[in-house]
């Protein structure tokens, strides 16, 4: 299926109002989808006979910089039956205050892939994912305090008394 | 508080295990785990009720160093990523770029067939790394050491294309860090027919060796279904019984004019999806690299041979300043699927984010599923048949 053909199944199956934009200059074009309707969404690619993404090839979260207050979740979705790619997005605006982080939806019920992917953005990134089975940091020690992958991350002087040195 | 919600529950869990249960550590150090993977398992006797994979001990913020460096700086870090298989890494961030600034089509065909010559060569030597090691964690000691001397050789030779053993740089976006040496293609030949009649006596020391078989066949069963939902790739999926090779599905660089199989299990012993045959996929996937490696070879003696003017470094631009755009990049590595996202501002030549996705943290993801209620010896012969490196799965 081309990328229109996807987008028109989309807004057949949940109204217009779930493309939130179209993302088509570069070599890929990408769907934002509303972040709220992510899972459905997902599921709905997933199951349908047409679409059959059955293979999430890649899950990233994205910090779109200090002015732009915006964190984002891509996601790469491939089938592996019909042969086809397809991008999609969700954005959330975010003060980056880190007792208040952004939200998504987790897509772990979908694709077990997003499980260490998903806790990988939490943890490098700080975004977090509703629903998520296990949310803990991955790469980096559980007392680990801040986000090192955030635009705006200072590094810590210390760790456990152990000089960072830069 | 909600963060730290999924961390309490853990400490809980592992700090309230019942009496007849054990919680046991295997690794970071230990050499089965392939590198300095930490398994925390939930024991009752012998039996593993639950394996909790932790992380991390090879971080080295890959994806943060690459918002700082331009493309071409990035390459070497790419190299430190699957360090057993460093030119297929270069391969797959090199496209990408490539592909990015539209210039992948005026690659000349001559750099084009070194680099799949290369990759495959590397290829190779990561696949004789994992059944070497695979071996001494079943423990055949002999294997790993003929392995490893075979394994030399092609260390030998891209030494001598590269200057360097493991960690290349060889791939430059837009061509090659040199042109291969005098004699190199010839070399290829040798060492094609050298190795033949040693991957026979491997096949007839190993693959058929039948206690090597009745630790490996119908242990860690990995359904289909299961590996494509866990992002599984590469020998992984294959191995459950999947023809599916990106090299054949994208048709990247040259793949499309080269003459060469999938191989995919089959189940001729054990049942599809254990141990024995994804070991046995990297096998046969070995025959079909040299296959490829011939054909190279004699592409770069004739129709794409050696000309006095031929520069590799031609197309090499001087600064890479891709367009606006976001792009993802996927390639097939001897793990699996290997991907980078970049998203490009238009304005620097350093990317805004890098993502990897590296096959190996993907294929690792699915070991607290298949190793529920194995016993721990079936353990370490399941992390082995998953062949990960941790460089790639830490970053």
């Amino acid at each position: 299926m081309t990328f229109t053909e996807i987008k028109e199944l989309l807004i057949q199956k949940f109204g217009p109002d779930i493309i939130e934009a179209e993302e088509t200059q570069g070599l890929q074009p990408a769907l934002v989808i509303k972040k709220d309707h992510i899972v459905e969404v997902c599921l709905m690619l997933r199951d349908n006979e047409n679409t059959w993404f059955d293979f999430l090839s890649n899950l990233s979260g994205v910090d779109y910089g200090v002015e732009a207050q915006k964190f984002g979740v891509v996601y790469h979705l491939s089938s592996i039956l019909k042969k086809h790619q397809l991008v999609l997005k969700v954005y959330q605006q975010n003060d980056r205050d880190e007792q208040n982080l952004p939200v998504f939806k987790s897509v772990t019920s979908i694709w077990k892939t997003a499980d260490w992917h998903e806790r990988e953005a939490f943890d490098l990134l700080g975004i977090y994912f509703e629903g998520h089975p296990d949310l803990r940091r991955i790469l980096l020690p559980d007392d680990w305090e801040g986000y090192p992958l955030r635009k705006d991350y200072k590094t810590a002087e210390q760790y456990h008394n152990i000089k960072i040195d830069m | 508080m909600k963060y730290t919600e999924a961390l309490e529950r853990y400490q809980h869990k592992i700090n309230s295990v019942s009496s007849e249960e054990m919680v046991l550590n295997l690794g970071p150090q230990h050499p089965s785990t392939h590198g300095v993977l930490r398994l925390e398992l939930i024991t009752d006797g012998e039996v593993v009720k639950e394996v909790i994979p932790h992380l991390g001990y090879l971080h080295r913020c890959f994806e943060k160093h690459a918002e700082a460096l331009n493309y071409s700086q990035i390459i070497p870090f790419t190299d430190r990523m699957d360090y057993m298989a460093s030119m297929n890494n270069n391969h797959a961030f090199v496209m990408g770029v490539e592909k990015m600034l539209g210039i992948e089509d005026k690659i000349p065909k001559r750099v084009e067939y070194i680099r799949v010559l290369v990759c495959e060569l590397n290829r190779i030597a990561s696949h004789l790394i994992a059944i070497g090691t695979y071996g001494i964690d079943i423990g055949a000691f002999t294997p790993f050491l003929w392995c490893f001397r075979d394994r030399e050789h092609i260390m030998n030779m891209l030494e001598w294309t590269s200057g360097a053993r493991m960690l290349y740089n060889y791939i430059w976006i837009g061509g090659l860090f040199y042109d291969v040496p005098v004699g190199f293609e010839e070399r290829c030949v040798e060492f094609v027919k050298y190795f033949k009649p040693k991957m026979k006596e491997l096949n007839e020391l190993l693959t058929e060796n039948q206690i090597f078989i009745s630790r490996t066949a119908n242990v860690g069963v990995l359904p289909l279904d299961v590996a494509i939902n866990y992002g599984c790739s590469g020998p992984m999926l294959r191995g459950s019984g999947l023809k599916y090779d990106l090299r054949r599905e994208d048709e990247y660089s040259v793949y499309p004019e080269l003459d060469f199989e999938i191989p995919y299990a089959k189940g001729e012993i054990g049942t599809v999806g254990d141990c024995w045959n994804r070991y046995k996929v990297r096998i046969d996937e070995i025959a079909e690299s040299l296959k490829i490696i011939e054909q190279c070879a004699i592409k770069l003696q004739h129709e794409h041979k050696r000309t006095p003017d031929f520069d590799p470094r031609a197309l090499v631009p001087k600064k890479v300043v891709p367009k606006q755009q976001d792009f993802y990049c996927r390639a097939e590595n001897p793990k699996g699927e290997i991907g980078f996202y970049f998203i490009a501002d238009g304005k620097s030549d350093k990317p805004f984010r890098v993502k990897s996705r590296g096959p190996s943290f993907n294929n690792l993801s699915v070991i607290s599923e298949i190793s529920k209620g194995v016993l721990i010896a079936d353990l370490v012969a399941i992390i082995g048949s998953i062949d990960i490196v941790l460089g790639e799965v830490d970053r």
